[in-house]
């Protein structure tokens, strides 16, 4: 008993620890963006400012920093759309409609989960070149509009949907798009949210994509941007609460979601995982 | 799909400068050439290809092992069925996976600037920290430093493999590169942990509770009972740990660009500065074919001494 009850002192200080370490950087960030640039230099350990100052928010509103922004919410809330409309598509389709390869067409949706994005890079760059579409934002958007996630994701949720529900509808004389659209889509929510909040998060946070997809400044995204406003000095000194505030906001939006949806995306993200 | 990976492929073996189209006349076909820049002529390009290798294997080398380990350990503690608070641990140790690469990478840019956090809090226990982006050094030459091998043995020095000597094989991670190890293993370690939590659920606590009454000790039980029924999930974290690990770019990108010294170049960031900085577009294509190549090669081998034996 006593034994036991060491153990579990001992598990709720590991825990504690750690936590603190997860949680630390993210108050250093919070903290480091109100500082002024001395004030970050010298206590760069303790998160709460000495002289509060708003500066570097007012500095990153003259910069590019609002087009970033609406950069990264018009490419993301597209590429969330799309990826919505042809992910539970493409996910329906695999999982009702009998076809001729259809197993083919499965089985390369599961080969592309498997290879690895950054040897895609040239690629993709090499096909919109071909097309002519590098450096538009139909060459960030329309590559990200299908991922072979989402669609393993719809489609392991349309199977566990009963055959009997859809019979109904097709003895009613509605076609597989509108027995789709009016009977398994409104069925479908959970599954649609979790992929609404994956897909948003997910091209809210790419950045591989945005750097060999364009090079016009004016494409910038907010990982591009940050990256490039960032990178120039090779980490040494300087304006550490203005690049910190930069990386705080562009945290935020996808704080907020993964505050709202906590459970949902830890079940989404790794459904079918654990089998 | 295809056809994109079927072009970079002859764009491989091509000599295309990045003007016009890759498949027209002026290109020309050089067979296995820009490979064999990267793996037998000697020369820079093949010194850098084997640098960001020995770079990228050390990185995997560390940042597998750690996250795998701290990830289920975190998953053991956060099983016990008694503990308060899951829920807030859970968000904490997840949270930063879900937030974007670059802006952590920022963070940790601050933490680890030679007058940053971490430097203040090991300047609490009177440590002297390095300056962390700019130290070139590898740490086991660091090591053997401290413990007074100064100059290398010859043997090592005299001989080499793919233009870099079998002393520079074995610097062991840079000063630098440790630094994006430990910001990967923090970002990491959340979804793992999740994953052999959720594993953990599953088990029927039956299996448990027998072992316990036949008098087996909780060390005991984790080893012999709980592990090997985790055999698959720790194969998926496993894998999943490994090509995410061969393929780290976001970070790299955003901290260092391969610097200091080419000591945190990795062979993505290569691939992506020598076809879209330096315009060698064959030989890019080359490095990240051969980059898809490696990481077939780890999943394949892993594959094979996870087998299950006996069967």
């Amino acid at each position: 008993m006593k034994q036991r009850r060491s153990l579990r002192w001992a598990g709720y200080a590991v825990l504690a620890v750690v936590a603190a370490v997860y949680i630390y950087p993210f108050l250093i960030q919070l903290g480091t963006a109100f500082k002024t640039d001395a004030d970050a230099t010298a206590h760069p350990l303790t998160p709460w400012p000495h002289e509060w100052s708003v500066a570097v928010f007012g500095a990153l509103a003259q910069q590019d920093f609002p087009r970033w922004a609406l950069n990264s919410v018009f490419v993301s809330v597209s590429v969330t759309v799309g990826r919505v409309v042809f992910d539970s598509l493409a996910g329906y389709a695999l999982a009702r409609l009998r076809f001729r390869g259809r197993t083919t067409v499965f089985g390369a949706v599961l080969a592309v989960l498997a290879v690895p994005s950054v040897v895609l890079l040239i690629p993709k760059f090499l096909v919109l070149n071909q097309f002519g579409m590098y450096d538009t934002y139909a060459a960030m958007i329309v590559p990200l509009l299908v991922d072979a996630t989402g669609v393993f994701i719809m489609k392991q949720f349309f199977e566990t949907v009963p055959v009997s529900v859809e019979e109904a509808a097709r003895i009613d004389g509605a076609g597989p798009l509108r027995t789709f659209w009016s009977v398994v889509l409104p069925m479908s929510r959970p599954a649609l949210i979790t992929l609404t909040i994956l897909s948003f998060q997910g091209s809210w946070n790419e950045l591989p994509h945005f750097i060999v997809s364009r090079q016009d400044p004016a494409l910038n995204t907010l990982t591009s941007g940050v990256a490039t406003l960032v990178s120039g000095q090779l980490g040494q000194g300087n304006q550490f609460p203005l690049k910190l505030a930069a990386a705080l906001l562009m945290t935020l939006p996808v704080a907020v979601v993964y505050f709202i949806f906590s459970k949902r995306f830890t079940r989404g993200t790794y459904e079918g995982v654990d089998k | 799909m295809v056809v994109p990976i079927l072009m970079a492929l002859w764009v491989s073996v091509s000599d295309w400068t990045g003007n016009g189209s890759p498949l027209s006349s002026r290109v020309h076909f050089v067979g296995a050439d820009n490979y064999a820049a990267l793996l037998t002529d000697p020369g820079l390009t093949q010194r850098n290809f084997a640098t960001s290798v020995r770079n990228n294997a050390y990185f995997v080398l560390f940042v597998v092992p750690l996250q795998t380990a701290l990830a289920l350990g975190l998953a053991m503690v956060l099983n016990q069925r008694r503990l308060k608070g899951k829920q807030f641990f859970r968000t904490a140790f997840y949270f930063p996976t879900v937030t974007s690469s670059v802006a952590i990478s920022v963070v940790f840019l601050f933490l680890f600037s030679s007058t940053g956090t971490v430097n203040a809090a090991l300047g609490l226990f009177g440590v002297n920290g390095p300056s962390w982006f700019a130290d070139p050094r590898g740490i086991f030459q660091l090591l053997l430093h401290g413990l007074g091998v100064t100059n290398p043995p010859q043997a090592l020095t005299d001989g080499s493999f793919m233009g870099l000597s079998w002393w520079d094989w074995l610097s062991g991670p840079s000063v630098a590169m440790c630094s994006i190890i430990v910001l990967v293993v923090w970002t990491s370690t959340g979804g793992f942990m999740l994953m052999f939590y959720a594993a953990l659920q599953n088990l029927p606590p039956s299996v448990d509770e027998a072992a316990l009454i036949d008098g087996a000790g909780p060390w005991q039980r984790f080893w012999r009972v709980t592990l090997p029924q985790l055999r698959p999930t720790l194969f998926l974290v496993l894998t999943l740990g490994l090509i995410g690990t061969w393929q780290v770019f976001d970070q790299v990108y955003v901290l260092s660009r391969g610097e200091p010294a080419k000591t945190t170049l990795t062979p993505a960031y290569l691939s992506y500065s020598t076809s879209f900085i330096g315009k060698e577009w064959g030989q890019g294509s080359a490095i990240a074919f051969l980059l898809f190549v490696v990481i077939v090669l780890f999943t394949l081998g892993q594959r094979w001494l996870l087998r299950e034996k006996g069967k």
